[in-house]
């Protein structure tokens, strides 16, 4: 086990920058999750840790030592592939055991940590079998069977559950789960999945265009989101938001009645799950419901302003609105998010 | 629905014919080989064309092996092919692994170059090509043969190798360094046992290669004993007469070993050729 420090990280290939500036300590047993849209640097960031992709500046430290030109043999950290990468011509049994068979580790000391590494993914049947006769899910546990025989200071795992059906994905998540609550062990994880960065991470980080754009626990993240990027990539469905017009006394989005905010927001952010139902004229906002999809436990209703564009709106349970209706939604004031011209979230006025 | 598209039997029966057809027009010369060396010497012009010879006899073997020079073409041949093959594999396989794995400089000018020489006839070099040997004065030495074809062999072998380790994931050497490997232990235990297939096929398409050449075997060697079998079948073309017998004797001789090789390097040999065609 181990912390983990990154002090003005960055990473070119040639002229192009493609992390900088990443600064940012994991604490010893920590579970972070690194989110983003593609190319936004989530996996070059994990690769450099792992030591497969040199550091180009900053410092990059495990348990105080300094790692930047230490091969990955010798970072003591274990790596689970998004493709698996299990070698195809070793048995379950082997590919567990091959950080030990490398280490001159001797056959016998070498069956305790396999088999109890397998016994507790329940691949104890499976150990003399090939990859190739392995199930997607049977797969992505041998991987991670392979990483916890290690017992290494850190796990990585690089979208580790993306080649996986929706079910199994579920599953497998709730292995990991699992497994950080029984080892302990610093963790870091890649995804561009928010619901497993939501369940899984201590800690998010958000990274776009190869900047980290906020650090924090899912619901900070969630309820205070640092910029316009962030509260629209974290929460599912995306959050609404709204151009509004400055007033005298706050801002107005359309037509709406006036509504306090702080000096120089010009847009507003509002979750679909926290905007109301209402009858026409009777919410803050008039719109047409465009299409309805109907969940069991939630709906969620696309709508349509004239004056504002899309507004996606999420109830509880099961609603009578359908295609067309005139609607009104009405704006939980608590729960509203402002930005400036930059797209930095501005804190609610109390 | 199923019905119309049962193919009609006559359609079946014009495909068998088609490729029956073409399976003996490509094996009848293989079928003359054999039938003129087992044919006696008297024999061979009164039986013309008939497809069966009127006697058998394995005279013809008999002495092209025990009194002909054909053993010495043929180990000599044995040598330039097993180490030319040897050797090319040996170079395509370090330098389709590079171009494979690395990004380094140059890289894209020295690929554009291998492809250059893939593109001029060899009749159009074979001039300078005899000049230089002849200058380091490697003129009828099996070294400037194994020389020479590793050097035309290997563009090709290496674009062949580069397929080959593309293929395999790159996932996986870096699974293996993270596992405690360094990067020459996870080519070994990792790598190299699944690029047998892509080594053997390499192996396979460079021998035969080395094992039919003529033109520079014909050029480069004109002593006796550093013929290799292709210059030495020559041999059997006297002044006035042609040994027929001997000669077709000599060539299925010179089939065993081709044979032999492609047997056992078959079952590696169809799954590289097939590997990465399909996922999985």
């Amino acid at each position: 086990m181990a912390t983990i420090e990154m002090r003005s990280v960055s990473k070119k290939y040639g002229n192009v920058e493609v992390l900088r500036d990443i600064d940012l300590n994991i604490a010893d047993g920590e579970f972070i999750v690194l989110v983003g849209p593609s190319g936004c640097g989530k996996s070059t960031l994990l690769r450099m840790v792992a030591g497969l992709e040199p550091i180009t500046g900053g410092d990059f430290t495990i348990g105080g030592k300094l790692m930047n030109d230490v091969p990955p043999r010798d970072r003591d950290i274990a790596m689970v592939f998004q493709s698996y990468a299990l070698y195809p011509h070793m048995t379950v049994g082997r590919n567990m055991g091959f950080s030990m068979e490398i280490r001159k580790t001797p056959k016998r000391e070498r069956l305790g940590p396999v088999a109890g590494a397998a016994a507790t993914l329940g691949l104890d049947k499976l150990l003399d079998r090939y990859p190739k006769a392995l199930s997607g899910g049977q797969r992505q546990r041998v991987a991670m069977g392979r990483a916890i025989v290690r017992d290494p200071k850190a796990f990585l795992f690089d979208e580790p559950l993306s080649n996986l059906d929706a079910a199994l994905r579920v599953e497998m998540r709730l292995e990991i789960a699992r497994l950080h609550q029984r080892l302990s062990t610093t963790m870091i994880y890649v995804t561009h999945d928010q619901v497993e960065a939501m369940t899984l991470a201590d800690r998010i980080v958000v990274l776009d265009a190869g900047r980290i754009q906020q650090v924090g626990t899912p619901l900070d993240l969630y309820e205070r989101p640092a910029n316009r990027f962030v509260a629209t990539f974290i929460g599912s469905p995306n959050m609404n938001i709204l151009d509004a017009t400055a007033v005298e006394g706050g801002m107005q989005i359309g037509k709406s009645p006036v509504i306090a905010a702080p000096k120089g927001a010009v847009q507003l952010g509002i979750r679909p799950e926290h905007l109301g139902l209402a009858h026409q004229g009777a919410g803050d906002i008039d719109v047409t419901a465009q299409l309805v999809e109907r969940l069991g436990s939630d709906t969620n209703i696309y709508t349509e302003s004239p004056d504002l564009g899309s507004i996606l709106l999420r109830v509880h349970g099961n609603v009578d609105v359908n295609a067309g209706d005139a609607i009104g939604l009405t704006l939980t004031r608590d729960k509203l998010h402002f930005f400036d011209t930059a797209g930095n979230s501005i804190a609610r006025q109390s | 629905m199923a019905s119309a598209f049962r193919p009609s039997p006559v359609m079946v029966t014009l495909k068998y014919a088609a490729i029956l057809g073409y399976v003996a027009f490509a094996l009848f010369p293989l079928y003359w080989l054999v039938k003129i060396a087992l044919t006696p010497d008297a024999l061979i012009f009164s039986d013309g064309t008939a497809l069966w010879p009127s006697a058998l006899t394995f005279d013809n073997f008999r002495k092209v092996i025990f009194q002909s020079d054909f053993m010495g073409y043929f180990t000599n041949s044995v040598i330039v092919s097993l180490s030319t093959a040897a050797a090319t594999t040996l170079i395509a396989a370090a330098a389709g692994y590079a171009f494979s794995r690395f990004r380094f400089r140059g890289k894209g000018i020295v690929i554009a170059l291998m492809l250059l020489t893939q593109m001029f006839p060899l009749l159009m070099i074979i001039a300078p090509i005899y000049k230089i040997v002849s200058s380091l004065g490697m003129l009828n030495s099996l070294t400037s043969l194994i020389v020479v074809y590793t050097a035309f062999n290997i563009p090709f072998a290496t674009f062949l190798m580069q397929s080959f380790f593309d293929g395999i994931p790159k996932d996986l050497e870096e699974a293996a360094m993270i596992d405690g490997c360094t990067r020459p232990q996870a080519l070994r235990l990792v790598i190299l046992p699944l690029t047998l297939p892509g080594l053997a096929a390499t192996l396979g398409f460079v021998f035969t290669a080395a094992w039919s050449e003529l033109l520079f075997a014909l050029m480069l060697i004109s002593k006796n004993d550093a013929m290799t079998f292709p210059v030495g079948l020559l041999t059997f073309v006297s002044k006035f007469s042609v040994d027929w017998g001997q000669m077709m004797a000599a060539g299925v001789l010179a089939l065993v070993p081709s044979c032999l090789f492609f047997f056992f390097i078959q079952r590696y040999l169809v799954q590289g050729l097939t590997s990465g065609a399909v996922k999985g």
